[in-house]
């Protein structure tokens, strides 16, 4: 009895056993509710199905709440991504609708290359900003989120730009192996950034710079060059995501495109377990948040409700998550449940204020 | 004060260093007007100032509760929705056939409630403001459309005579109710955060929450305060834009947060807490309506170079609070 319940409380102690189980009761209930639901076919070679759309909706999330993750656990915090997405894509179709042969292969690469050149000399510009002036992050993005989205209108001079570029769509809807290419390029990315982070010491260094970021200086890293870093590869991710918003729909939108994403990518990340007070970082809960966000997304659009209600779920998830993580939250609960049976069990738990 | 006389040398140029910013504001608006009046002849009007006003007096509302949170080192997200949320209320209740004043009482009651629940969980709970108002903004622009999918008019009389009626001077120029609501707003306002308890608490706890703790001072209470008060000026706001476009809309006010930020931070208020005053506010929101104004009056500058401006006198101005913040070190 006593090892069932210690074994439940490790299983539960996980730092991925909430948001799993959240992401496993939201598919459960759209399975009772349309039995359909996680039902996969194979048409034309390709492979279709809620799982898979899915999967395929969540891949812009995925790369920006990567980036996100590594700003958080600096500390920080990336209001700008959402502006980057619009960015990157207007410039990626800017470029291609003005050459002759949308679909040369060569067109859509450079394209591709102009438009991350600009947003890795945006993303320097926010790491500046944090990290060599200063600025408090929140701030320090909000006028890139604010003046970027101007920027973007911009290039596209207000209009929505459309495209007719197979190779450039391919990025959104393409496919590989049966399954969508947007999944492998979200896929390639988390891969990458986890080996970067938890096969060097990258990782370790940034969750020391986000915990203390005077005392790992003290300490001997160079915590500016690791901030600044943090959001050079946080809008990397950003236009990335933004080449495969753009490609879905074969149009960039300045005014529209990625409207709102960088909250959802927030949102991702503290589901995940990453501590917004910076720190450790979870990039194996993030893309779980991710998908919880987008199965919540599809879920609320296949209970014909308003994608605009949906913000009121999200609301409920936003709250509910983070008063599970609080710690103050936390210690109320248990305290009141420690005081009906008044000799406290023995298996007290102080390990559980570490990952803040 | 009681520094000064310590370092009694020094106190001549503390003081207007502490004023740089609201001075450096100030002097942009003149800058900015004058470049108005200096090339279009219809920009030197009276009527162009009211104008100002009566376009931006909910935004100047709610730019003065945030005011209250930025000076605690708080933020609050929620307040576009808020003001959204509320206009859509007023609109659907006027729409239901509630009597004008009782659904004033409500529309009123929704954002400070809402305000004071975010309040309690920064505070009990010690989750970020950020992350708090953010479920905050989430929930009201849901409640938007919760209410209704499309937009819904505003025919009651009261309301319309809120909109219609002109005060004005016997030349002709005149401003509408709602600036002189925001201007009695701004005067509570400057009057609490200068002469009353909770303003110098609220100063207190954003200058250093841990002193003021020791100090005795009631953090906690203060820190729901503001959140409440920003709640109540963002439905004091939504009133006002109700009755500036005699409609509720699930989608009005969208981002109108960081205009409302922006408004503060170019006011000269000190994001991480501590130094502002609600008249460096006016003068934000000034400098805002006047780039529109310039871009209005200027046929071929597009609406994104309004976006642009702003985010770059956010950048000049957060600069100039670092450099002093710097000094002040």
């Amino acid at each position: 009895m006593n090892d069932t319940m210690s074994r439940f409380r490790t299983m539960t102690g996980h730092r991925l056993f909430w948001p799993a189980a959240v992401l496993f009761a939201m598919l459960a209930a759209n399975t009772i509710y349309r039995p359909g639901f996680l039902s996969i076919e194979l048409k034309d070679g390709h492979l279709y199905g809620t799982p898979i759309d899915i999967l395929r909706l969540s891949a812009p999330l995925i790369l920006v709440a990567l980036g996100m993750t590594l700003v958080i656990s600096t500390g920080g915090i990336d209001l700008s991504v959402g502006s980057l997405c619009a960015i990157s894509g207007a410039i990626a179709c800017m470029y291609i609708s003005k050459q002759p042969d949308q679909n040369s292969l060569g067109v859509v690469v450079t394209a591709l290359a102009l438009a991350m050149g600009v947003s890795l000399v945006l993303g320097a510009w926010n790491g500046v900003l944090v990290a060599v002036i200063g600025i408090q992050p929140i701030i320090a993005t909000l006028i890139l989120m604010v003046a970027g989205r101007g920027l973007a209108q911009l290039i596209t001079e207000g209009q929505i730009i459309t495209i007719n570029s197979e190779p450039y769509r391919a990025i959104g809807l393409g496919h590989a192996l049966t399954l969508p290419l947007a999944i492998f390029i979200a896929l390639a990315a988390a891969l990458l950034v986890a080996a970067f982070t938890r096969r060097t010491a990258l990782g370790m260094i940034i969750e020391s710079v986000g915990g203390n970021s005077v005392a790992s200086r003290l300490a001997g890293i160079r915590s500016s060059r690791v901030i600044f870093l943090a959001y050079v590869i946080s809008a990397a991710c950003a236009a990335v995501a933004g080449f495969m918003m753009t490609a879905n729909v074969s149009s960039a939108d300045g005014n529209a495109a990625g409207l709102w994403v960088e909250l959802d990518a927030i949102l991702a990340v503290v589901i995940g377990g990453t501590s917004l007070a910076g720190g450790r970082f979870f990039l194996s809960g993030t893309i779980i948040g991710a998908l919880i966000i987008q199965t919540l997304t599809t879920t609320v659009y296949a209970m014909d409700i308003s994608p605009q209600t949906s913000l009121l779920f999200k609301a409920v998830v936003v709250i509910a998550v983070c008063l599970i993580q609080a710690p103050a939250f936390r210690a109320r609960f248990s305290r009141r449940r420690r005081n009906v049976p008044p000799p406290a069990p023995v298996a007290d738990k102080p390990k559980e204020q570490v990952p803040a | 004060m009681t520094t000064g006389s310590l370092t009694a040398g020094r106190t001549r140029f503390r003081l207007p260093r502490k004023q740089i910013p609201v001075l450096a504001t100030l002097a942009l608006l003149l800058v900015m007007y004058g470049i108005g009046v200096s090339q279009y002849t219809a920009f030197s009007n009276v009527q162009v100032i009211f104008n100002v006003f009566i376009d931006n007096g909910f935004l100047l509302v709610v730019a003065v509760g945030m005011t209250f949170v930025i000076l605690t080192g708080g933020i609050d997200l929620s307040v576009g929705s808020v003001v959204a949320m509320t206009a859509m209320v007023s609109a659907w209740l006027l729409q239901e056939g509630l009597p004008a004043a009782l659904v004033l009482v409500i529309a009123l009651l929704i954002g400070p409630t809402l305000g004071l629940l975010m309040g309690c969980v920064i505070h009990f709970f010690e989750i970020q403001p950020f992350i708090v108002t953010l479920a905050g903004m989430f929930f009201a622009r849901g409640m938007c459309t919760f209410i209704s999918g499309s937009s819904i008019p505003i025919t009651d009389g009261f309301w319309t005579r809120m909109s219609q009626e002109r005060i004005g001077d016997p030349k002709g120029n005149f401003v509408s109710i709602s600036v002189l609501i925001a201007f009695a707003v701004v005067a509570v306002a400057a009057y609490t955060l200068a002469y009353t308890r909770l303003g110098r608490n609220v100063y207190a706890i954003g200058g250093n929450p841990q002193s003021a703790l020791l100090m005795g001072l009631p953090v906690g209470r203060t820190r729901i305060a503001v959140y409440t008060i920003s709640g109540l000026c963002s439905a004091i706001g939504g009133i006002l834009l109700s009755f500036y476009t005699l409609s509720g809309a699930p989608l009005i006010a969208v981002g109108m947060e960081l205009d409302v930020i922006a408004a503060v931070v170019i006011g000269g208020t000190v994001l991480t807490g501590g130094a502002g005053y609600v008249f460096g506010t006016v003068l934000g929101v000034l400098v805002l309506g006047v780039i529109q104004t310039l871009i209005t009056f200027d046929g071929s500058l597009n609406s994104w170079w309004t976006k642009i401006v702003i985010g770059g006198l956010l950048f000049v101005f957060i600069l100039l609070q670092r450099l002093i913040g710097i000094r002040y070190k």
